[in-house]
């Protein structure tokens, strides 16, 4: 299969979404000619003109208040927010309005909302450009959540928060738009809810999202070398969150790491960690371990970022206490 | 003629039924027979109902906290609004929204909204969809004074001017927010002037007077439709009830709201239609008496409606699909 990076997955996808639906528009800060701060849209201005690809003011709460009236009224909008950082400025319209619309109104209405957005650290943009807040939207019921870690699942993740018929937040973490990874060319999609085995192991399930699945990747090869098995567990999607698959790797290993960007504190792994306490306690043989951005805002000096954030050797360190537990 | 004394007697009777409901709801509310909240629109009838006379079936209107008078304007059931006070299932949101959330999909009543200022950026996008589809469609947006000091009003006005987007900004400046004096929340005293910074028509009508609402905010919508842009529209009025029911109003003197009863945009109308023989006081007896059977029938609906089952609280959240 021929290869293409993260952020060709993403445009494919946007690509594939504005030529086969007339009602698929994005909206969004510079993302015309430009293609967006990190050029993910790049070409489709050229391609579909100022009506299908809308470059907008700075204006967060226009922007999705705008899209979710837009839903409402039948298209089905995809918002890009240059950073998860500057969600919170357009938090009543997500968190009061999109979100909880349907159900306030008794299930009148449907909002199908896409808001792309960029999350994580790494290129020492320090604290108004670098969050990973995902977990403040798992704390909303209303939203579905995507976290992608390579190009397949991004392409095949957005077909389908596209087609869904509530509002989505699609997180794209910024360190992986140059990973490249085999990606049909042809049209597909991959179900919400459904997390993903990256690799099979016997001794220890790691759950991780986001850049952290590439982390966790290598250095559960590099265990493998000194005979440890690592069970590599990406949840794609942190709502709905695929629970049953992180119960079955537990069943087998007993034994759980989970791998976040998000701080550490309300973090998508308390929850996933409250949840195997509840239901797979009998099956652990030790207690449930994370692994997360220590909490504070994200500095910018390259040490005090690296500092914060886990490293491969964090990783590699909780994994082998897990392991002698 | 005779079609401009139908269209005239239909905005009377559209007036009485939101005063008389609203009445209604206040007593019932009193009587602890509502849960929740209630913010009454009594007073300010001449606004929705001039508002709504311009505006198709299938045009949309978003609505606020204070948004019986908006609903009734633009068609709503009141037995499904007075069962959605009453929080039964039978109610427009099967009683998960309550006084401040109506909603009516079908005939473009998008929602009244508990945040104050949450429908503008709506408004601005049902009417980009409007526009995206060339529907013909016009959004309506209502909102107080005291939203008009939301982030989102500024960008929204903002965006629709910038794409021209068929959208008419219907400001009901009644001289208060909650308890704040329009003096002590903002530095102007025209709402409409804001209109200039986004290069838009801003309007003032007395918003008492039900005719000129009509004929100021028929242009605006005319305006909209025939793709020439947004208008900001303010109609000065007056709430005559507290802020909520239950709300002590030390803020204000029970002169100024004397002074305003004056002015109460049914009897202002009422005596337009006799005066210019317009109606006859008989036939305004008859549609007076027909809004109060329609009144007692929403009420006996509401109390007569079954409770919404227990775990239907766990109903209508996302729309179910594959994936
Ligand atoms: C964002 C937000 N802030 C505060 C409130 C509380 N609140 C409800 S209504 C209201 C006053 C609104 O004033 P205005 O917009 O003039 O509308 P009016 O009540 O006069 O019709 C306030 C402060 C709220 N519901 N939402
Ligand atoms: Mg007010």
């Amino acid at each position: 299969m021929r290869e293409i990076t993260f952020r060709e997955a993403i445009r494919e996808a946007l690509d594939e979404a504005l030529r086969s639906d007339a009602k698929v528009f994005l909206m969004g800060e510079d993302i015309g000619p430009l293609g967006g701060a990190f050029t993910v849209t790049k070409g489709l201005f050229d391609k579909y003109g100022r009506k299908r690809v809308r470059n907008t003011p700075i204006s967060e709460v226009a922007i999705v208040g705008a899209a979710t009236g837009a839903a409402m009224a039948g298209l089905r909008p995809i918002t890009e927010i240059m950073f998860c950082d500057f969600l919170p400025l357009a938090g009543d319209q997500i968190i009061n309005q999109a979100a909880k619309m349907r159900y306030m109104f008794g299930g009148q209405v449907k909002v199908p909302l896409t808001i792309r957005t960029i999350l994580g650290a790494g290129l020492s943009a320090a604290a108004h450009h670098s969050q990973s807040n995902e977990a403040l939207f798992m704390h909303t019921p209303g939203l579905k959540l995507v976290i992608p870690s390579t190009p397949y699942d991004a392409k095949g993740l957005l077909k389908t928060a596209i087609l869904d018929d509530n509002p989505v937040i699609y997180f794209e973490h910024r360190c992986l738009y140059d990973s490249k990874g085999p990606v049909p060319e042809n049209s597909y999609s991959i179900s919400f809810g459904r997390a993903d085995v990256k690799k099979e192991g016997r001794d220890v399930t790691l759950i991780a999202t986001a850049e952290m699945v590439i982390k966790s990747l290598s250095v559960a090869e590099e265990l493998e070398q000194e005979g440890i098995s690592v069970e590599v567990i990406d949840p794609r999607t942190l709502n709905p969150l695929d629970m049953e698959t992180i119960y079955e790797s537990v069943k087998k290993t007993g034994r759980v790491l989970i791998v976040h960007e998000a701080v550490l504190t309300c973090g998508p792994g308390a929850e996933i960690a409250a949840r195997i306490s509840e239901e797979a306690f009998d099956y652990l043989d030790a207690p449930v371990k994370r692994l997360a951005t220590k909490d504070v805002p994200i500095p910018m000096a390259p040490v005090l970022e690296d500092f914060v954030i886990p490293q491969k050797e964090d990783i590699k360190i909780a994994i082998k206490s897990l392991r002698n537990f | 003629m005779e079609n401009k004394r139908n269209f005239l007697a239909g905005l009377y009777a559209s007036m009485y039924k939101i005063r008389r409901f609203e009445q209604e709801a206040v007593k019932l509310f009193h009587n602890k027979e509502l849960p929740g909240w209630l913010h009454s629109y009594i007073g300010e009838e001449a606004v929705a109902v001039g508002v709504c006379a311009s505006l198709n079936r299938d045009d949309y209107i978003t609505s606020t906290h204070r948004g019986h008078g908006h609903c009734i304007a633009k068609g709503a059931d009141l037995k499904r609004m007075m069962a959605e006070l009453y929080g039964k299932e039978t109610g427009y949101c099967k009683g998960k929204g309550g006084s401040m959330h109506i909603a009516d999909f079908s005939i473009g009543i998008l929602g009244a909204n508990g945040i104050v200022g949450g429908g503008i950026p709506i408004a601005t996008g049902t009417a980009l969809a409007s526009q995206y589809l060339e529907d013909g469609r016009v959004t309506v947006c209502f909102f107080g004074d005291g939203a008009s000091n939301q982030g989102g009003f500024h960008e929204s006005l903002n965006l629709a001017s910038l794409w021209k987007l068929p959208v008419v900004y219907v400001c009901e400046n009644n001289l208060y927010a909650e308890t704040t004096p329009q003096a002590d929340h903002q530095p102007i005293r025209d709402i409409a002037d804001r209109a200039k910074s986004y290069n838009m028509p801003g309007v003032i009508i007395d918003g008492n007077d039900v005719l000129a609402v009509y004929e100021e905010t028929n242009k605006a919508v005319e305006r909209a439709r025939a793709g020439r842009g947004p208008t900001l529209v303010e109609c000065k009025t007056y709430r005559y009830r507290g802020h909520w029911e239950g709300d002590p109003e030390v803020y204000r003197t029970k002169e100024e709201v004397k002074e305003w009863k004056k002015r109460d945009p049914l009897k202002k109308f009422k005596k337009y239609l006799l005066e210019n023989d317009i109606i006859q006081s008989k036939e305004i007896s008859f549609v007076e008496k027909k809004i109060e059977d329609e009144i007692k029938d929403a009420v006996k609906y509401a109390q007569a409606s079954p409770p919404p089952r227990p775990e239907s609280a766990l109903e209508d959240l996302y729309v179910e699909q594959g994936g």
